[in-house]
């Protein structure tokens, strides 16, 4: 373990004070990827600063369907909100799925982002709800679409000093659906070969596909959207032949790597599977 | 490095203590509050070896760093037992055979106790699924899930 100092404010402005100032200064929140990073020597720190007692980054708040999470809620807080509202199934789902029941009871969403690994979990569904990323340092904050937040594995477009405040995914419409599948070889506890979120909102009274949202996780640098599968379905009605289709033309945004994970055609592979699966899970859900 | 002054309720005992800022809370409890229960596997929250409850939620020790605990509740396999009566979920390992070497099972089972805490009656999938974050390489888990199973009939009667 690297030598650092440690401190924990109870105020943002503190917090941003210290993330302000000279060397390597770590920000810390749930610690479960931090933590074993700067045992394995991966990262470096001068200064750890835990958010963990600063209460606007610990505040979760369903209010009329908009859902905000502060940057030091962790997984369980957000499953269990969202599995009691029957809401944001997608995100539901991935935060239960990320490590074992003791990491998801430290780990935070916003360090799953923060991280930045191609394979996070929660990505996808933040994605497929189009959360919004807000930041904040001493200078002043920014909303950033999650998007445009990533820059490379383990990079985001965060600048030194600036944290994630809180992401922000608005209301969904109650005719969308939404569904996050990862293939591992295990059946828990393994980090996605593949990761796929699906979103699927129609017109009722057609059950044509208003708006179609399908981001990919492990296929790519970083997370990425299949904008030409999504663009595929809307206007068109979600049956098995359209589900196919999209699924094959989501498998055009993924660029992945062979790594001991999987190859790059498995990959492949497993994008259209876990595509297609998603998307008929919404289906199902809207049914 | 910095020492940071902190309090911390451990087993129900409170505990100030001068830990260096880079100190785990697992080396916290092993070598400086001699609680050698708590056991280090892998150290990086794949074994769950270390699994302590930290106001009442399981957590792997050997990702929390010692000031993190300050003000916080700690729950060690130590603070289990009442006044030397075994716990039900203790006593359910004892006569299910959950254990073969015991290195794991500390953690075990206060992941099997946070587990009944809050869902007191778990199906069996749900109980191999929240233990999947504690690694067993003797007893191949049937008998760790049997324990559980007893466990939670245990605590219904009790």
């Amino acid at each position: 373990m690297p030598n650092f100092d440690y401190e924990a404010p109870t105020s943002l402005k503190t917090a941003l004070g210290f993330l302000s100032g000279n060397g390597e200064i770590r920000p810390l929140a749930g610690g479960t990827d931090v933590i074993d990073q700067l045992k394995s020597n991966r990262r470096n720190a001068d200064l750890v600063v835990d958010l963990k007692r600063v209460p606007e980054l610990l505040d979760l708040e369903l209010d009329e369907g908009r859902l905000r999470i502060g940057a030091a809620v962790s997984c369980t807080e957000v499953h269990n909100l969202t599995s009691e509202n029957d809401c944001f199934p997608a995100l539901s789902e991935a935060s239960e799925l990320i490590g074992s029941i003791h990491i998801q009871n430290r780990a935070s969403i916003g360090g799953n982002v923060c991280n930045a690994a191609p394979s996070a979990d929660t990505i996808p569904p933040l994605l497929v709800h189009e959360a919004v990323a807000h930041t904040a340092s001493a200078t002043g904050e920014r909303e950033i679409p999650l998007i445009d937040f990533f820059a490379g594995p383990g990079q985001t477009v965060l600048q030194k000093g600036e944290i994630l405040k809180e992401l922000v995914l608005p209301a969904s419409s109650p005719n969308a659906a939404s569904a996050y599948l990862r293939f591992i070889p295990r059946n828990e506890m393994d980090i996605a070969v593949a990761g796929v979120g699906s979103l699927i909102e129609v017109e009722p009274s057609s059950n044509i596909v208003k708006k179609a949202r399908i981001a990919l996780a492990s296929v790519a640098p970083t997370p990425v959207r299949a904008y030409a599968a999504e663009q595929f379905l809307e206007g068109s009605t979600a049956d098995k032949t359209t589900i196919e289709e999209a699924a094959d033309l989501a498998v055009q945004a993924a660029v992945p790597i062979t790594d001991v994970r999987g190859s790059a055609e498995y990959r492949k592979e497993l994008v259209k599977v876990l595509t297609k699966r998603t998307l008929n899970i919404c289906v199902e859900r809207l049914a | 490095m910095s020492k940071k002054h902190i309090k911390t309720t451990v087993n129900d005992v409170e505990h100030e203590i001068l830990v260096d800022s880079t100190w785990t809370l697992l080396e916290t409890l092993r070598d400086h509050l001699g609680l050698t229960g708590t056991k280090e596997g892998c150290s990086n929250g794949n074994c769950g070896a270390c699994t302590v409850m930290i106001d009442d939620k399981s957590s792997c020790s050997c990702l929390v760093l010692a000031p993190e605990i300050d003000g916080r509740k700690v729950t060690t396999v130590e603070g289990l037992a009442d006044h030397g009566h075994l716990s039900p979920v203790q006593d359910a390992f004892v006569e299910n055979s959950g254990l073969q070497c015991g290195f794991c099972t500390p953690g075990f089972m206060i992941a099997a106790t946070a587990l009944l805490n809050e869902n007191p009656h778990p199906t069996e999938n749900e109980i191999r699924l929240k233990l999947a974050g504690n690694l067993c390489r003797c007893t191949g888990y049937d008998k760790i899930v049997r324990s559980v199973q007893d466990a939670a009939e245990r605590l219904s009667k009790s």
